[in-house]
Order: structure tokens, then C-alpha cells, then sequence
């Protein structure tokens, strides 16, 4: 239950090893956080993810969870609400895929968007299902700038997050009358595991930072938070350049 | 009733989320308002649960009879009252509310009614008093009134300079006034630091009444609130004006002076008079917060002041009393010491902070908070604060294991 302060107690994370998704746990756990579920797949990097968590003073607790399983996703979610209220589910999953392996390889591509679009339909449903039932919740959904208009360098990925974006929006939409908030998250290019490798894209940012902004629109209850926020007016632009002029651009 | 369980609610009086239940049921008990019994002869009260002390008061009185224990406000019911076990100024005398209650009726979570007394069922009964709701609903109370001559109360105003002669003042005081209270004004510092109004009264007697007076002593007619619009902007109450408040009320009070005459509403219930007063602080909301310590931790209270003085967040209503023997109900708030009650508007930067740093020293010092105020401690520190909350869970397992009894509160902090 949050407390006078609006401060949540508990969270749930949905791809519990995600940089970003720690990034957020350590600044709730610094706060009024105690209770943290790590649903993800098991590995080194989400036990390591556990521990930090526990070093910090949190109860944690760590449960199988694969996306692309969705038939599993209610008996996974909802044994985590059996233990007590969650205050915040933080939808963390994802793959980037490799475009152009992907583009020769469509298996490869159907399972970018398996993970990131079916996969993340599938457990936004259960979750705001049992964040409904509890009676109040703030349900974080990990959208991205790519969404916002497909780029040929990545559209693979850039499509399964616009239409994440929109599905978002839409529950954001529907729960918003029964006091249950969606927030939908849209980074640029964050410094983590995903892009590790990768050149550093203008205006690139990190991890901590992208979790302070996501931790102000849960305070706010924001429908859609930007990540730095200047990225707002940039992406609008890029969104109404005439296709002639995006197509030749370096993107 | 489904899975997220019940919660009985009074007047909602209570300043954090008891009396609530997010995804659940809430019952509202006002409607149980009858009083079903009352006699004249021993000042004996069966009241069903909802019954407000407003009301028990009124009739109490026309028989030469008060209630035993009152908060700042009438307006809670009996259940709530001992649901939260409330205290007034009068605790280092009368104790806490559920002293006075010799039975209650209480629905459990099985579907039964169980009459229960100290006598009977001494661990339900205490589990109960003081149990915010969580052990069951109660449909009922016979409470012990006290007897009065009038319905005015014989008061001693006292204007002290700071702290230590406001506390002073006090411990001598009480064992001349059966009810005590100071008003401190938070924002002073350095040598004003918790400079104060000492009020002390005692329920008048008939020759203590003016002559025009003797006629109808017990007369009670509390006039018509006045309801507060909500316009208020969202900090209206700040440094500043609070400031100018508590300047303005500290000079007003006289100095020294004895056998005014006030009304019960006015010596008990002065925020009565204004019906919606919370909506001053905007729609940001305010919250109260309420600790009490060991009288050998005063020094406590001093550094409280200080801090929020030196940080100057500005409590409109800062009260000071003191406790005397502890109450009985396994999470009753007070226990002998000083307790010192602040409310604030919640938008104040850097607040949730602050308030944990002083939750920090109240439990340093063996102290604890108010229930029935809290809505934002750690729940880590509640079995280091209410040293019978084991006995309080324990009990709770027993009269409702599948806790179909549930609060937002006790989600919270896991009671
Ligand atoms: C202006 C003001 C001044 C106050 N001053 C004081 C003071 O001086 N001293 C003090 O002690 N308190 C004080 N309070 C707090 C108040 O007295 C308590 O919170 C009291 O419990 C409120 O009663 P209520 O009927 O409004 O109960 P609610 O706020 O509705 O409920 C409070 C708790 O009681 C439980 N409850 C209510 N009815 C029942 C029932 N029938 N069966 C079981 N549980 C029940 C609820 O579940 C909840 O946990 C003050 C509050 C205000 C607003
Ligand atoms: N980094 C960026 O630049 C950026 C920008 C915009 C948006 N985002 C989005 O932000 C979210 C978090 O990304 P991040 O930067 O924190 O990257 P990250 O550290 O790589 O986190 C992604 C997480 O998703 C998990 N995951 C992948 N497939 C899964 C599956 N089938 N089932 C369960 N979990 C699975 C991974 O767990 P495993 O260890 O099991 O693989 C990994 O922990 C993602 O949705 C991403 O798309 C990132």
C-alpha cells in the first residue's frame, strides 16, 4: 500500500535482470520500498540483481518468468499478488534483435515480436487484471523512441514498441476511470546491457536517469513520459519530416 | 464478500487510511446510531456502534452525565472511539476510551456475535480496544459516563514563554485539573522555542455558575457549523501565514487567569465549529503526526521542535499533553509521558524525510506513534513500538485466520 506521501512499498518487475528496471528498484528501495519480486528468466544476472536489491535492506523475492510463454504469465503474476498488494508493476522485457539477421532470418523477427509485442500484451493484461482486482496500482509499460516512427536501421524492433505504445495507451485509457495508472515510458538511446557494443546515439542517457523520470510520472500519474524529455519536441519533428527527406537521412 | 476482505468505518475521523479498504468492502456503521439503553441512576450507556459522541453526549448530559474520554472532536462514533482507544485531555486522570467500556458486541469474522468483557475474554477485549477495526465489527458498547454539576467547564489559561516552563507548568497542573492541554507554537525558536497557551479546566459546579446560569446548568445547544468552502488554495497554509497565526493566538491568550466559563464545545471541540476545516489545506491534503514519549525522553520533544522550527514547516495545530498510566489494549497509543501531536500539508518539500528522521528518534527513545494518525511510518518499527503486537497478531490469527478483517492500513504496515 503507498502511504501519505504517495510512496509506493511494493514492486513487481516483469524482466527482473533489465538495467533500467534495477535502475528504478534501487531508487524505490532507497525510498519506502520493501517488498521487490524479480520475474524474469532465471540466470546469474537476476540472482546478482536479487542480492544487490537485499544489500540494500529489501525483501525480494525472485520467480521464473519468460515472456515468450504467455500461456504461463497468470499463474506466474498472480502468485505474486497472492503474497500481498503490489503498488508497481514495471514491464521491463525486451529484446533489440539484430535487424538485418532478423530481416534474412523472419523466425528471428517473429521472435522480436513475440517477446516485445505478444508477450508484453499477454502479461499487461494479467497484471492490470490483478492490479483491478487489488483495487489500485500503477502498471510502468517500457515503450521506446523507436516506436514512435520506424526507422529502416530498425524497424523490426521499432514496430513491436509502436505497437506496444498503442496497446498501452489504449489500457491506460480504459483503467484510468477505475484508478489505475498506465505510464508509458519512452527512452532514447540508454547505456545498458541492450545497447552495450552499440555507438552512443545523440542525447544518450542512463539508466538512473531514466528511472528518475519514470519515478516522477508515477508521482504524477503522467500518461506518457519521454526519456530525457527533450526528446519530446526532437521525435516530433522526426515524426513529421516529409518521407522523402527521412528516407535519405543516416537513420 | 470477496478476497479483499472488510473494514468497519465510523465517522472517518481517523486521519490515514484505517478506515479504509482499496479493492474491498467498507462498511459504514453510522447507520447502527441508537442508543439502546440509558440509565440515569448509574450513568450507564448501551450504544450501538455508530452512535456518535456528539449524540451520547446530548443525552448524557440532560441526566447530569459526560462522557469519559473525548477527542478534539465529537464527531466520531463509539466504535471508532474504542476501535483507535482515544484520548483526551483528561488521560493522566481517566485513561484512554476503552476504560471505560464494560462490555462490547462484537461480530467476528466467523459470522458469530460475541459479548465480550475484560472479565470474559480479556485478550479479545484488548485485541479489540485499540485494534483499529481489525479484530471484528462492533455492533455495541456499554460505556461507564462520569457524572457532571454543569455543562461548562471552570478554565485556567496560562501564557509561558518557552518550553520548559509550559512543561512545568503542566506536570504541576495535573493534579490540580482533571484536564490539561498546551498549545505550542512551532515556529518559534532560539529562547521562545515552544513558547505556549497552558489550558487546564475541571466541569464547573453549580455555585461556580452565575446566578442566570443556576437555572439550567446541564443546558448543551452546541450551535450550527459553519462549512468551510472549498476554495482554499493549495498553500494557503504556509511559513509564512502560520506564523502570523501563531503570533496572533500566542498574543491573544491572557497571561494568567482562572474560572473562565467556556462551553464544552469551545474548551473540547473548537475545530467542531467549522464543518470541511480540513479543506484549509487545499486539496493536497494534511496529515497529522502524533508521538509520545517517556517523561525521562522530554528532550525529545525539544528537538523535535527545534528541527521543525529550524526547518520551518509551519503545523497549524501543535499540541502538547501528557499521558498517565498506560493503556491497556495491545495497540493502544498512549502510555505515561509526553505526547506532542503536529498537522501538516502534505506538499510541504522534503516532509517525508524530515518525519523519518523523527520517527528515528521517537523510537530511540523507547516512544511510539498514533494509529489512528499515522499514514506514512516504516513497518519495520511498529513490534519495536507496540511491544504487544505479537500477541495482537496472534490473536488475530485465531478469531480471523483467512483475515477477512482488512484495512488499507493494515496492508500498509503489515498489522
Ligand atoms: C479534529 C480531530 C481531533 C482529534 N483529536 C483526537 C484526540 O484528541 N485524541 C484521540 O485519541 N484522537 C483524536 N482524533 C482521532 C479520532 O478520535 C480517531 O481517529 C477516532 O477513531 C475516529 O473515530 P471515527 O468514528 O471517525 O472512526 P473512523 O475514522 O471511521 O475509523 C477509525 C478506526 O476505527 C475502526 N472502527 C470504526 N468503527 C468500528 C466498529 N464499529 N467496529 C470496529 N472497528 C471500528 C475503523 O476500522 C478504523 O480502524 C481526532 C480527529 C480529528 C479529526
Ligand atoms: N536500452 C535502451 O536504449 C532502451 C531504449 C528504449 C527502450 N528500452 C526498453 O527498455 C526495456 C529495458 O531495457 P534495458 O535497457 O534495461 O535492457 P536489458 O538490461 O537488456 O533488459 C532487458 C531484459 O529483458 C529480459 N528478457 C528478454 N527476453 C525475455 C523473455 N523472453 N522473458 C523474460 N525476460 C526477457 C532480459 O532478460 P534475460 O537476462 O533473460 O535476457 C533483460 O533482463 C526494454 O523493454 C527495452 O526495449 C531500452
Amino acid at each position: 500500500m503507498k502511504n501519505a506521501f504517495d510512496q509506493p512499498q511494493s514492486l513487481l518487475i516483469l524482466g527482473g535482470a533489465s538495467d533500467i528496471a534495477l535502475a528504478v528498484a534501487r531508487r524505490m528501495v532507497a525510498e519506502r520500498t520493501r517488498r521487490v519480486v524479480l520475474a524474469g528468466r532465471p540466470s546469474p544476472a537476476l540472482s546478482a540483481a536479487a542480492k544487490d536489491l537485499r544489500a540494500q535492506g529489501a525483501e525480494v523475492e525472485e520467480i521464473a518468468f519468460d515472456a515468450l510463454r504467455p500461456e504461463t504469465h497468470e499463474q506466474v503474476i498472480d502468485a505474486a499478488f497472492e503474497l500481498g498488494d503490489i503498488d508497481v508493476v514495471l514491464m521491463a522485457f525486451g529484446v533489440l534483435g539484430d535487424q538485418e539477421n532478423d530481416e534474412r532470418v523472419p523466425m528471428e523477427a517473429v521472435r522480436v515480436a513475440q517477446v516485445n509485442y505478444v508477450g508484453a500484451v499477454s502479461a499487461a493484461l494479467v497484471s492490470s487484471n490483478a492490479l483491478r482486482r487489488q483495487g489500485h496500482g500503477h502498471l510502468v509499460v517500457l515503450s521506446s523512441v523507436a516506436g514512435e516512427r520506424a526507422r529502416k536501421a530498425n524497424f523490426i524492433y521499432g514496430s513491436t514498441k509502436a505497437g506496444l505504445d498503442a496497446f498501452a495507451q489504449g489500457l491506460g485509457d480504459k483503467l484510468a476511470n477505475e484508478d489505475i495508472h498506465v505510464l508509458v515510458v519512452r527512452p532514447g538511446f540508454v547505456q545498458t546491457k541492450m545497447t552495450a557494443g552499440m555507438a552512443k546515439a545523440p542525447m544518450a542517457t542512463t539508466a538512473d536517469a531514466v528511472a528518475a523520470d519514470i519515478l516522477q510520472g508515477i508521482a504524477k500519474r503522467s500518461a506518457v513520459v519521454w526519456s530525457p524529455s527533450k526528446l519530446r519536441p526532437v521525435m516530433s519533428v522526426i515524426r513529421h519530416l516529409p518521407r522523402p527527406v527521412f528516407r535519405r537521412l543516416p537513420l | 464478500m470477496g478476497s479483499r476482505g472488510v473494514i468497519p468505518r465510523g465517522l472517518g475521523r481517523s486521519y490515514g487510511d484505517p478506515a479504509q479498504n482499496c479493492g474491498g468492502t467498507v462498511l459504514d456503521t453510522t447507520g447502527l446510531n441508537h442508543i439502546v439503553e440509558f440509565d440515569a441512576e448509574s450513568g450507564l450507556a448501551v450504544c450501538e456502534a455508530g452512535v456518535s459522541l456528539d449524540q451520547l453526549i446530548s443525552r448524557g448530559l440532560s441526566a447530569g452525565w459526560f462522557v469519559p474520554v473525548t477527542p478534539g472532536t465529537r464527531q466520531v462514533t463509539v466504535g471508532g472511539a474504542i476501535a483507535a482507544d482515544v484520548h483526551g485531555k483528561n488521560h493522566h486522570e481517566l485513561g484512554s476510551f476503552g476504560r471505560h467500556v464494560k462490555a462490547l458486541r462484537l461480530l467476528t469474522a466467523d459470522g458469530t456475535v460475541r459479548d465480550v468483557t475484560p472479565r470474559t475474554e480479556p485478550e479479545l477485549f484488548w485485541a479489540t480496544v485499540g485494534g483499529m477495526g481489525l479484530t471484528g465489527m462492533i455492533l455495541s458498547a456499554t460505556v461507564q459516563l462520569i457524572p457532571v454539576e454543569s455543562s461548562l467547564v471552570s478554565v485556567r489559561t496560562d501564557r509561558t514563554p518557552d518550553l520548559d516552563t509550559c512543561m512545568e507548568l503542566m506536570a504541576d497542573l495535573d493534579a490540580e485539573y482533571p484536564y490539561t492541554v498546551a498549545w505550542l507554537d512551532c515556529l518559534a525558536r532560539g529562547r521562545n522555542l515552544g513558547r505556549s497557551v497552558v489550558t487546564c479546566g475541571s466541569f464547573a459546579s453549580v455555585e461556580e455558575l452565575p446566578e442566570r446560569k443556576r437555572q439550567a446548568p446541564l443546558q448543551f445547544s452546541p450551535g450550527k457549523p459553519i462549512t468551510a468552502p472549498d476554495v482554499f488554495p493549495r498553500q494557503l497554509l504556509n511559513t509564512a501565514t502560520v506564523k502570523v497565526f501563531n503570533e496572533f493566538w500566542y498574543r491573544k491568550a491572557p497571561l494568567h487567569k482562572t474560572g473562565q466559563l467556556q462551553s464544552i464545545s469551545t474548551f473540547f471541540h473548537p475545530l467542531d465549529a467549522l464543518a470541511e476545516w480540513n479543506r484549509v489545506y487545499g486539496h493536497t491534503g494534511m496529515l497529522q503526526y502524533q508521538f509520545v514519549v517517556p517523561f525521562e525522553q522530554a528532550d525529545v520533544v525539544r528537538r523535535v521542535l527545534q528541527r521543525i522550527s529550524s526547518a520551518g514547516v509551519p503545523s497549524f495545530l501543535t499540541v502538547l499533553k501528557r499521558f498517565g498510566a498506560e493503556s491497556q489494549g495491545y495497540l493502544s497509543f498512549p502510555k505515561p509521558g509526553w505526547t506532542l501531536a503536529m498537522d501538516f500539508p502534505t506538499w510541504i518539500p522534503g516532509l517525508s524525510r524530515l518525519l523519518d528522521e523523527l520517527d528515528e528518534q521517537v523510537l530511540a527513545a523507547d516512544g511510539r506513534l498514533y494509529l489512528a494518525k499515522d499514514s506514512r511510518m516504516r513497518p519495520e518499527h511498529l513490534s519495536a513500538m507496540y511491544p504487544r503486537l505479537d500477541r495482537f497478531r496472534a490473536l488475530r490469527a485465531e478469531v480471523d485466520p483467512e483475515g477477512v478483517f482488512m484495512s488499507d492500513q493494515a496492508r500498509r504496515l503489515a498489522l
